[in-house]
């Protein structure tokens, strides 16, 4: 491997990372003529590329959030090669489709992580190890109060609050891509057979994760649905719509929120939420750190979250490490 | 333990007041003794550790985790406590030890000196999980900032036995926590706790808003309705107490008061402080204002701002209980009453001689002392009761419309207040017990009271949305204006003209301001 000072070929600029020889831009947030793409979340994936390079299930969410065909699929372990420099994608475990990138060039390699978790995952293939010289993290959870609770004591949450109230109906806000399905895959994973009633904004994503191949059983879109039938029932809804007049046609909700930021909570108090569930689909603070333990790198870049806790605690393990600064990541995207 | 953080998680995520009324009440029901009496005293604020103050858990964490990850993580979270809760590396084998109880933390908190309260606390926190570690955290140092008020709390109290919240307010201050005769009394396996020779609260009687009614002055006495803080005196002969409205022992704020009564009963009147250009009358609420809510009074304080009581009505004469009687009666006995008392502390209040219920108006309008607020109106033939009641007693305020709002959110100003919250929004209560916004007003106050309020806010901050913190719905605003219209801009379909801060009303309780319909009826 080579040192890390080499690393000329790769920039960072607030709007994306830069691969200079390939002039190529991963997760690019403006429109560039060519773009590798991590993952379909609209801070990663925008629409207006010339040409882009993603996993063939990332294309699919590109394509039914923009309506643009212009990819080029990459499925994992597969490579390509773009100005001498070569690129393979590799499961980052985030959602459905989301990868690492890693990119070798002049004998040094590169891994571009987008966003990650190590957690199983019933709807998407699992991280992979990569070794590499630069490790480019996420950092969303990026601050040791972050330590996700395994998620059957979530799930159980969930199912305890049904039981508890079959005369109202629980409310679960999740995003709608990713989240929304895992909760359903986790909720399946846990036995749970009955319909799961969904708000019109999740329906066409759980369409398409099936179309995928991920079985996701009984689900029921709210708008075709008499109110009573839904007493006592799981519903998902975007967290937009949790407090929207939306809701008004559901029966009593029990409101409720899937997201790692329940953590803290004056966070799910701000929401207005009932029911903090703490499930993510990043890495907590030991995941953050084991990861960095297990790639091994020589330099360790961090990226959107909070890269200063992160950084520090690289410091005190006499790991080298810098912060990125890019523009238009949304933090609450979890 | 388990079973308090649990509550205390759920009344963090519970908006109603009847849920959290529910909430508190399941537990108090299934809590052991002693715990559920601890964590009433909890929820109550009257549980203090002297020896564990902030600082500890502070310097407790800095053992365990690095400072800068800890001030990134205090910051992100906007709370000590739960910084430290969450952030606090997790031991493998707590369950060894098992979970201590409230009553054996408390215990054990009460007891630790300074130097140990640090090494005491970490022990607890490696035998718990984060959510245990937030209550411990929260119990140990007081501020649950749950949204619960000491009164809700004392009303939950009272729901789980089917009892009035008033008779909890009588023997409250009487009582220690854990509050073992309280539960047993309310159990049924005791009688009400022994007050004898004690000198404890009872509740007061209020009054309604006069609004358009018309009264016959032959059954009504009328009195001026003065523009200070309402107190209750009692006196055993060996001790003498001064009670708040909401039922707050504010002996240690007016000592000066509390020592010249040396007689037996208990009177109910008027605190007021005597102004000095007003050939030693009472002085305007301002006045008063720098005497409240101050721990210790210096005697320089009690010397500019002398305080004074305008008694109104005589509850017991000795051991006598006069509440049955009527006021007539009642009145008769305070104005044999009151030549006893020390004359520089305490008068009566006078009634006022009018022709008729017009004349009355006259004079009313014609007040123009600043610590003159309105008028009273009072039924002769009135028992002393708890609380309002219709028919029995009036009050008649003066012009500008005022209504007393809660403070809901702040904001900070600019120009010269720049650093301050200084912009408040206020609400009234609907039907339904629920805060709904009726104005914003950022004037009125005085820079000691916005520097108290600006306090208030950092001290109290629930939320925050960008530049705006929503805060508890404790602090009471009295809101003057000049005219209410309908609006669509307020959830409440009402807005004011000229709003203004009048008066900060600390010694009322949140539950007391004014409700929505009371505005809409001023519309004009």
């Amino acid at each position: 491997m080579g040192m890390a000072q080499s690393s000329h070929w790769i920039e960072p600029h607030p709007h994306g990372i830069y691969i200079k020889p390939a002039d190529a831009w991963i997760d690019p947030s403006r429109a560039v003529s060519r773009a590798l793409v991590t993952h379909g979340h609209a801070d990663h994936a925008r629409g207006g590329h010339g040409k882009v390079w993603a996993t063939p299930e990332t294309l699919a969410i590109m394509n039914l959030r923009y309506g643009t065909n212009v990819g080029q699929p990459v499925s994992y372990g597969e490579g390509i090669e773009l100005g001498g420099v070569k690129i393979s994608y590799h499961s980052a475990g985030h959602v459905l489709g989301s990868a690492q990138i890693l990119m070798e060039y002049q004998g040094e390699r590169v891994v571009a992580t987008g966003d990650y978790k190590r957690r199983a995952d019933p709807t998407c293939a699992s991280f992979e190890v990569i070794p590499c010289d630069i490790f480019i993290t996420e950092a969303t959870f990026g601050l040791p109060v972050f330590k996700h609770p395994s998620t059957d004591i979530e799930i159980q949450k969930l199912l305890s609050a049904k039981e508890a109230h079959p005369g109202r109906c629980i409310l679960v806000g999740a995003y709608a891509l990713g989240k929304a399905q895992r909760v359903i895959g986790e909720l399946r994973a846990a036995g749970y057979h009955e319909p799961i009633y969904l708000h019109g904004a999740l329906e066409k994503m759980c369409e398409l994760y099936g179309e995928l191949g991920v079985d996701l059983g009984d689900i029921q879109p709210v708008m075709e649905t008499e109110k009573e039938v839904m007493r006592g029932q799981i519903i998902l809804a975007p967290p937009s719509a949790l407090n929207d007049r939306w809701s008004r046609r559901l029966p009593d909700p029990v409101t409720a929120m899937a997201s790692g930021w329940m953590r803290v909570r004056q966070r799910a108090r701000q929401r207005n939420v009932e029911l903090p569930i703490i499930m993510s689909d990043h890495a907590d603070w030991d995941e953050l750190t084991q990861t960095i333990k297990d790639v091994s790198p020589t330099e360790t870049w961090v990226t959107h979250g909070r890269e200063d806790a992160l950084v520090h605690w690289c410091a005190l393990n006499q790991i080298k490490a810098k912060a990125l600064e890019l523009v238009g990541r949304e933090e609450e995207d979890d | 333990m388990q079973d308090f953080s649990n509550l205390l998680d759920r009344l963090i995520y519970t908006r109603s007041r009847n849920d959290k009324l529910g909430l508190i009440s399941a537990y108090l029901k299934e809590a052991p003794d002693p715990d559920r009496g601890w964590v009433l005293a909890a929820l109550t604020g009257e549980l203090d550790f002297p020896t564990v103050k902030a600082s500890a858990v502070r310097n407790m964490a800095m053992e365990r985790v690095d400072e800068t990850l800890f001030r990134l993580s205090r910051d992100f979270v906007g709370d000590t406590a739960e910084t430290v809760a969450l952030i606090w590396p997790e031991q493998i084998d707590k369950s060894a030890v098992g979970i201590p109880t409230v009553g054996e933390i408390v215990d054990e908190l009460a007891s630790v000196s300074r130097s140990d309260a640090p090494i005491l606390l970490a022990n607890f926190m490696d035998r718990m999980g984060s959510n245990e570690r937030y209550a411990l955290l929260k119990l140990a140092t007081g501020g649950m900032r749950v949204g619960v008020s000491a009164r809700l709390a004392k009303t939950a109290f009272a729901k789980t036995y089917d009892m009035p919240v008033e008779d909890i307010e009588e023997v409250w201050h009487a009582l220690q926590p854990p509050y073992s005769e309280l539960f047993a009394w309310g159990e049924g396996k005791a009688d009400r706790p022994d007050l004898t020779g004690f000198p404890f609260f009872r509740p007061f009687m209020l009054a309604h808003p006069l609004e358009d009614r018309l009264i016959d002055l032959t059954d009504y006495a009328a009195e001026w309705k003065w523009d200070g803080i309402r107190i209750q005196i009692v006196g055993t002969g060996q001790e003498t107490r001064l009670f708040s409205r909401g039922g707050d022992d504010i002996t240690r704020s007016f000592p000066d008061v509390a020592e010249a009564f040396t007689a037996v009963g208990v009177l109910d009147g008027e605190l007021l402080v005597r102004g000095e250009y007003q050939g030693g009358e009472a002085a305007s609420f301002n006045a008063l204002q720098q005497r409240l809510g101050r721990k210790k009074v210096s005697a320089k304080m009690q010397i500019e701002y002398p305080a004074f009581v305008r008694l109104y009505d005589i509850l017991f004469d000795g051991e006598t209980d006069l509440r049955e009687q009527s006021w007539i009666d009642r009145r008769r006995t305070l104005e044999r009453f009151v030549p006893k008392l020390n004359a520089e502390r305490f008068d009566i209040s006078t009634i006022l001689e009018a022709r008729d219920f017009e004349h009355l108006g006259e004079i009313r309008d014609g007040a123009r002392d600043a610590a003159i607020e309105g008028v009273m109106l009072k039924r002769k033939d009135s028992p002393y009761i708890s609380g309002r009641k219709t028919g029995l007693w009036y009050k008649w305020k003066r012009d500008p419309l005022v209504v007393d709002c809660v403070m809901m959110y702040a904001q900070r100003g600019s120009g010269k207040r720049s650093s301050f919250y200084s912009d408040y929004t206020f609400g009234c209560w609907t039907e339904d017990g629920e805060l709904y916004p009726v104005g914003k007003a950022y004037s009125g106050f005085t820079d000691e009271e916005l520097k108290m309020l600006d306090r208030f806010v950092r001290q109290n901050t629930l939320n925050r949305f960008g530049p705006v913190r929503e805060v508890e719905k404790t602090m009471v605003l009295e809101v003057a204006f000049d005219s209410v219209h309908e609006s669509k801009r307020h959830k409440s379909g009402l807005a004011m003209r000229f709003p203004r801060i009048s008066r900060i009303r600390t010694d009322k309780p949140a539950e007391e301001a004014d409700r929505v319909e009371t505005l809409k009826k001023m519309i004009s």
